[in-house]
């Protein structure tokens, strides 16, 4: 018993110290206004409101799809990470590399994680949208959320695919191809568009296979050696930083519009 | 045993299978007094009890049970890439039946009387700290365990090298994409891989301003929304869900259909026998060749095809809508006309297929321009 005193007067203490507080900015939350301080001064935290509505922490309102698709996000940075430490985005070394990823490198199952949590993702983010229709939480204010969720959703399925063509395998290549032959049929900027017959200047057709919209996605003809780079820039770099953007919005806006919805 | 593997091969088939789903999802979600009548008279909403559960998860269960120990069909379940379909179908169809489920509890609770099970008072809040993170500490903890263990068990998909030169029969897109890639069977790659895509983003960024239904807000709850629901859930389960199951289990080599009991014969034959609207109309029907005018030639095409997507909504303003035109007003109701009509002339494009093997609507091939 006294034992346990000490602790928590040690914990207490340490709460009070000017270390903790530096970084921690309020004492060991142990009081109701500790508490909100907590959320409130902590950078992170404090995309949460200090208080919630009691349905808001329920599993079976929420299905927690939306916060477990920005976890996944997360993990997936993270594990992508340690992936670009040993991935060549070469025809060369590409598919030797991913094999020496799961026989070489020490704790072996970073790109099963990748992988499945980026499946895992498409998930849980279908299922979060669902969720959202379902609660009729799209209606206003959140009119504008529900948009930028859906641009979000089209974010997240293009990193996926990306991400697809990289291991440099059968699968890969032939998912990426078949995906960006649509790109040809696109109209007026697709050489097998409707319209790109008549982008031209006498009879020079300005919308070929070698200038559409399919040739600027691929850097090239057909999947190769420029695709796989394109892919890998967009995939690290380009799209992950349009998806933080939006997910910035994404989380302010739900802040603006009222917090989490709810009946009246 | 392989009289039901028969059986589940002949009702998978795409005219089957859509058919039984389109016909049956009105009286799932009832859209209408009168489907409602129908739903509560053969019970169907008892699907949306734990009961209901328990037999739906049994009878997906047994699919891929016997799916498992089937020859053919253990190839493409088992497929690594296939997985996370398995997992869809089952948390597709666990929230859409949980969600379902405390709608029609709301239902009740509105009827009588009483606010929606997740009304609270405004002034009796609960703090984020502790009674919120630590609930996404252990939902973050347990999914990570998830992720972990399902890594660990099962390798990510790798296949041999690159090789452009040896194309895989079926090729397909990634698993996600493959309602899109079923699309193509009946749209040309402009309208099913440019067209409905775009449509598709806009149109569900659109749906807030669509429906402007007020009530439902914040709380599951269908039978104050009944219409959109209907909409939404046919366009989502059996428009984008179920095509891509179709395309991920039931499309082999060259893209021919075949049961999940049934081996992929890449030799299967498909007669190619369907003709375009015009040869319908002029060779068919009129007995005379094709015009030399594009214009002539297709404008029976141009009539349906503008008929459908411009003039019968004007009609239904002055006739059948006219209540929700004057709702909506032009605005809004041409926004969910356009959409409303494009999402559902894929079905019909799909049934103008099977019933009578159109291919196009209007084909002006010189132009890439087939519809």
């Amino acid at each position: 018993m006294a034992e346990k005193e000490k602790k928590e007067s040690l914990l207490s203490r340490l709460g009070e110290s000017q270390v903790w507080k530096s970084i921690i900015r309020s004492g060991v939350p142990r009081s109701r206004r500790q508490r909100m301080y907590a959320v409130l001064g902590n950078v992170f935290l404090h995309l949460h409101p200090a208080r919630v509505p009691k349905h808001a922490v329920k599993i079976g309102y929420t299905w927690c799809m939306g916060g477990l698709s920005f976890f996944l996000f997360v993990v997936l940075t993270i594990t992508g990470i340690l992936l670009m430490f040993y991935y060549r985005p070469t025809v060369e070394y590409a598919y030797t590399d991913i094999i020496d990823l799961t026989e070489q490198v020490p704790l072996g199952i970073m790109r099963e994680l990748h992988r499945w949590g980026a499946h895992a993702m498409v998930l849980t983010v279908w299922l979060h949208m669902l969720r959202v229709f379902m609660t009729g939480s799209y209606k206003p204010p959140r009119e504008f959320n529900w948009g930028v969720g859906v641009l979000l959703m089209t974010i997240t399925l293009f990193l996926s695919f990306t991400g697809y063509l990289l291991p440099w395998d059968q699968l890969a290549i032939w998912a990426v191809t078949v995906g960006t032959n649509m790109a040809r049929a696109h109209p007026f900027i697709g050489h097998e568009g409707p319209g790109a017959s008549l982008l031209a200047i006498g009879d020079i057709n300005l919308v070929h296979m070698g200038s559409d919209v399919r040739f600027a996605l691929l850097g090239g003809r057909f999947v190769g050696e420029a695709t796989l780079l394109r892919f890998y820039v967009l995939h690290c770099i380009a799209v992950p930083f349009v998806a933080m953007i939006f997910m910035a919005v994404h989380f302010w806006r739900i802040r603006k519009d009222g917090g989490i919805s709810g009946p009246l | 045993m392989n009289y039901i593997k028969n059986l589940i091969d002949f009702l998978s088939a795409p005219t089957i299978s859509f058919t039984l789903l389109t016909v049956a999802f009105p009286f799932i979600f009832p859209p209408t007094d009168w489907f409602e009548k129908k739903n509560k008279q053969w019970g169907i909403y008892k699907l949306w009890t734990n009961k209901g559960a328990f037999w739906i998860f049994i009878s997906v269960t047994f699919f891929f049970v016997i799916g498992y120990f089937d020859p053919y069909f253990n190839l493409t379940m088992t497929k690594p890439d296939n997985i996370p379909i398995i997992l869809m179908i089952y948390s597709m169809i666990f929230v859409i039946w949980l969600g379902m489920k405390k709608a029609y509890n709301n239902d009740a609770r509105l009827d009588r009387g009483e606010k929606p099970e997740e009304w609270n008072d405004p002034d009796d809040k609960v703090l984020v700290w502790p009674d919120l993170v630590y609930i996404e500490l252990i939902a973050l903890i347990l999914f990570m365990v998830f992720l972990i263990v399902w890594s660990i068990l099962i390798g990510a998909p790798l296949e041999e090298p690159a090789n452009p030169a040896a194309t895989p029969n079926p090729s397909k897109a990634p698993w996600y994409f493959l309602g899109l890639q079923e699309m193509l069977v009946y749209f040309d790659p402009w309208i099913a891989g440019i067209i409905f895509p775009i449509f598709i983003i806009v149109g569900m960024m659109a749906i807030p301003y669509m429906d402007i239904n007020k009530k439902g807000d914040g709380y599951y709850s269908f039978k104050e929304r009944r219409v959109g629901y209907f909409i939404f859930m046919y366009g989502w389960v059996v428009l984008w869900v179920f095509l891509i199951v179709i395309g991920t289990f039931f499309r082999g080599p060259n893209w021919n259909f075949f049961g999940p009991f049934e081996w992929w014969d890449p030799h299967k034959v498909e007669p190619l026998t369907n003709i375009n609207l015009s040869e319908y109309v002029w060779v068919k029907l009129l007995n005379k060749g094709l015009p030399s005018s594009i214009f002539a030639r297709e404008a029976v095409g141009f009539a349906a095809v503008i008929g459908y997507l411009f003039i019968m909504p004007l009609l239904l303003a002055k006739t059948k809508l006219k209540n929700l035109f004057e709702h909506y007003g032009p605005v809004r109701y041409s926004t969910l006309m356009l959409f409303g009509l494009t999402m559902f002339a894929l079905p019909i494009k799909m049934y103008l297929r099977w019933l009578f093997n159109l291919k196009y609507i209007i084909a002006i091939p010189e132009w890439f321009f087939n519809i």
